[in-house]
Parts: C-alpha cells; sequence; structure tokens
C-alpha cells in the first residue's frame, strides 16, 4: 500500500507525525479518507476522532477545531485541541461541553446554528467514545 | 576610614546578594530551556497555519465579501496596542524595551491623530505606561497566575480582542511582544494582527497547489481567521516567554559578576583597614618603649 507523509499538530506540541497509509479525518462537512494520491483539499474539522492507520497500527485521537490540510503526497492535521483518544475522560468532555452550553447561550443569532452544531459534535463525540 | 566590623558587614551582605542572583540566574537558565522548546514546539502549528491562511487571504482578499479581520473596518481611526509584557521585573531592559517601542508608536499615532487604546498583558507593561497613557488603558489580562502560558491563554485574549473588533471598539489591532533571538538578544518587534497581515512565506509563495475546499473557501477563511488571531497572540506569547527569562539570565550574570567585583573590591580595603590598624598599634607600642 502506498505511504504518505502525516502530520498532527496542536498549537502547544506536535502529537504525531511519520508515514500512514490512511488517516480519516472528520471534516465539517463529513468525514473522509486521505490516501496516497488524495486530490489537494483543505477542510475544516468538526469535533471528532481522527484515525490514524499505519504500519505500526491504528492510532485514534481526539480532535477539536482547527483544519486538515491534504495533498497528493501528505497530510498535516491542525487540530486547535487534540489528544489521544484515552487521554478523554468524561470530566475532560464534561467540561468541553460546559463551555460549549456557556457560549451557546451566550451566542448571538448568527453564531448560535454554529454553536448548536459545535455542542452536537461534542456530545457525539463523547456517545463515540462512550462516555 | 571605614571601620572593620562595617566593612566585614557589608562583605557578608554582598555575598548573600551574590548568591541570590546567582540562584535566579540558574532558575532563569533552567526556565530558559522550557520556554525555548515550548516556543519551537509550538512553531510548526504557527509555521502551517500561516502559511495555508496566507494563501488563502491572497485568494479571496480583494473580492468584495472578505471578511472584516481581513480587509479591515474601512476605517484607519482607532488604534489598539496590545502590549505583552511580563509579570515579573529583575529581568534587565527587557520590560522597557518593549514599553518603550509601544510608547514611541502610541505618541506617533496620537500625533497623527489618531485615537490609540491599549491593552496590557503582564503586570509590568501595564506600570510602565500607566502614568502616560492611563486614560487610554482600556483593559489589562493578569498572567500571574499562570505557570506555563498555554493556548487557552491566548485564545482567551484574542476572544476579547476579537469581541471589542466586533463591536466597532477599534479599526486596527497591533501586538507588541520580544522576539527571541538569543539569550543576549531579544527584539522588542510590533506585528499588526487585526486586519490581519502575512508576511510572504518564500517557501510557499512558489507552490501552487490548486485546493478544494470544504466548506467553501470563504468559508474557512471567516472560520480560521479568528483562530489566525489567537494563533498568532499565542506564538508571541511563547516568545516572550523565552525572552523573558533570556533576558533575565543575562541580567543575573551581569549581577553576579558585579557582585564578584564588588566583593573583591570590599575585600582589598577590608585588608588594608585591618593592615592599618596593626601598624598603627605597633607604632604606638614601639614609639611608647622608645620613650622609657
Amino acid at each position: 500500500m502506498a505511504m504518505m507523509q502525516y502530520d498532527l499538530v496542536s498549537p502547544e506540541r506536535s502529537l504525531a507525525s511519520g508515514q500512514a497509509s490512511e488517516v480519516r479525518i472528520p471534516g465539517s462537512e463529513g468525514d473522509m479518507t486521505a490516501m496516497a494520491d488524495h486530490a489537494p483539499v483543505i477542510t475544516t474539522l468538526r469535533p471528532g476522532v481522527l484515525t490514524i492507520v499505519s504500519d505500526a497500527g491504528t492510532a485514534e485521537y481526539a480532535v477539536i477545531g482547527g483544519f486538515a490540510e491534504v495533498t497528493a503526497t501528505s497530510t498535516s492535521v491542525l487540530a486547535e485541541k487534540a489528544m489521544p483518544v484515552a487521554e478523554v475522560t468524561a470530566d475532560v468532555l464534561a467540561g468541553l461541553v460546559s463551555d460549549a452550553e456557556t457560549a451557546l447561550a451566550n451566542a448571538s443569532v448568527d453564531g448560535k446554528d454554529s454553536a448548536v452544531k459545535y455542542l452536537d459534535d461534542l456530545r457525539s463525540l463523547g456517545s463515540t467514545l462512550g462516555l | 576610614m571605614p571601620n572593620l566590623s562595617d566593612l566585614k558587614n557589608r562583605i557578608a551582605s554582598v555575598k548573600n546578594t551574590r548568591k541570590i542572583t546567582k540562584a535566579m540566574q540558574m532558575v532563569a537558565a533552567a526556565k530558559l530551556r522550557r520556554a525555548q522548546e515550548a516556543a519551537e514546539m509550538g512553531r510548526p502549528y504557527a509555521q502551517r497555519f500561516n502559511a495555508v491562511l496566507g494563501g488563502l487571504a491572497a485568494s479571496v482578499g480583494n473580492s468584495a465579501g472578505a471578511p472584516k479581520l481581513l480587509a479591515g473596518s474601512g476605517a484607519d481611526k482607532v488604534h489598539l496596542l496590545v502590549v505583552m509584557t511580563s509579570e515579573r521585573g529583575l529581568c534587565g531592559g527587557f520590560n522597557s524595551n518593549i514599553s518603550k517601542l509601544a510608547r514611541t508608536r502610541a505618541a506617533a499615532l496620537i500625533a497623527a491623530g489618531k485615537t490609540v487604546k491599549i491593552l496590557t498583558v503582564g503586570k509590568k507593561g501595564r506600570d510602565a505606561l500607566r502614568r502616560e497613557f492611563g486614560d487610554q488603558m482600556v483593559h489589562h489580562v493578569d498572567l500571574s497566575e499562570v505557570k506555563n502560558v498555554g493556548y487557552d491563554n491566548a485564545a482567551s485574549i484574542a476572544k476579547d480582542i476579537l469581541g471589542r473588533f466586533e463591536g466597532g471598539e477599534f479599526d486596527v489591532a497591533t501586538i507588541f511582544y520580544a522576539r527571541f533571538e538569543s539569550v543576549i538578544s531579544q527584539v522588542p518587534t510590533e506585528h499588526q494582527i487585526i486586519p490581519a497581515s502575512f508576511e510572504a512565506d518564500e517557501e510557499t509563495a512558489g507552490e501552487s497547489t490548486v485546493y478544494d475546499y470544504e466548506p467553501s473557501e470563504e468559508g474557512i477563511l471567516a472560520d480560521l481567521l479568528p483562530r489566525g488571531v489567537a494563533t498568532q497572540i499565542f506564538s508571541a506569547l511563547l516568545e516572550n516567554g523565552a525572552s523573558e527569562q533570556g533576558a533575565r539570565m543575562s541580567a543575573m550574570d551581569n549581577a553576579t559578576r558585579n557582585a564578584g567585583e564588588m566583593i573583591d573590591k570590599l575585600t582589598i580595603e577590608y585588608n588594608r583597614s585591618r593592615q592599618a590598624v596593626i601598624t598603627n598599634e605597633l607604632i604606638e607600642i614601639i614609639s611608647g618603649a622608645e620613650a622609657l
């Protein structure tokens, strides 16, 4: 299987980097799987699980906010918040959800839709992870 | 001639000072390493982010529907200066250099008939600017409780600034911080964040990959620009953190060296005085004996 370079970086550190056969990205318009020779695309992310399939196995990261840049030879995911799935505990998620709820309560008319969507995405992330 | 016990006390006190400055220097060195690591780890994200954002901005930037964060509010009247300094002193010229740059800029803007508003991050900058620009200060961000600046700190500062921008409080925002060049050189820098300005990246300028955008180009830009503000503030905070420790390290190194010189000087003076006392006593004894 053709491999491609992948990078997962958050503002504070670079989480993962290496060669992968596929990267499954939770795009804001729907999930997509990036593989080698993918058409170049830039997509924003919704809160969800990013899956990296490489020779070493499958690694899963929870990502929140940011975007992914896919080219034929590489995939870089720049997530505002990113952590290995194992580090996402019920407490962490509850904190994020309550932040999102406050944001929704304070949201202007224009921002309401995106705030609602953000909250829903967070909740579905929680249910995917079984929290 | 100062008496002997006074000199002895002074030597002891300067020695204590030297111990303290030496300890502070070592603490600063350890913190500097951590701050530098943090700054380095934050770099890939900021670079990629700005490259993508810059590319997007270039393609959408000139169209009529460009977001306000990129195109500006159409006016150039009210300037917000975001002055980032440290919470603690004893770091040489670090804080005063940043404040000086901000002060010059503010004076120039005022002279040009613009309105200036100042937002300070870090206590030292606020103290330095309060006397001159007390009326122009709109907000202060206190990071004294924060041990390691995280992205969340930057995000909340960015949120505050963006809220003010949307409320029409200012037209142009500029951040002031010190770029870390080396332990002995930290360069006070100003950088305009709203409307967003991007340094042309030579690496990506040559590339002309045509991307598909999901959602639309404008949608992504609208989503990313506010994050871009946070990213730029975050990297400025990281640079500032490293610069502060670097400045403190070299300031404390100087202080330690000065204390050492002072101890040497005082010790010589102490020895001379002691010798003088002994000589005096001898003369008294000898002349006493001769008188008999």
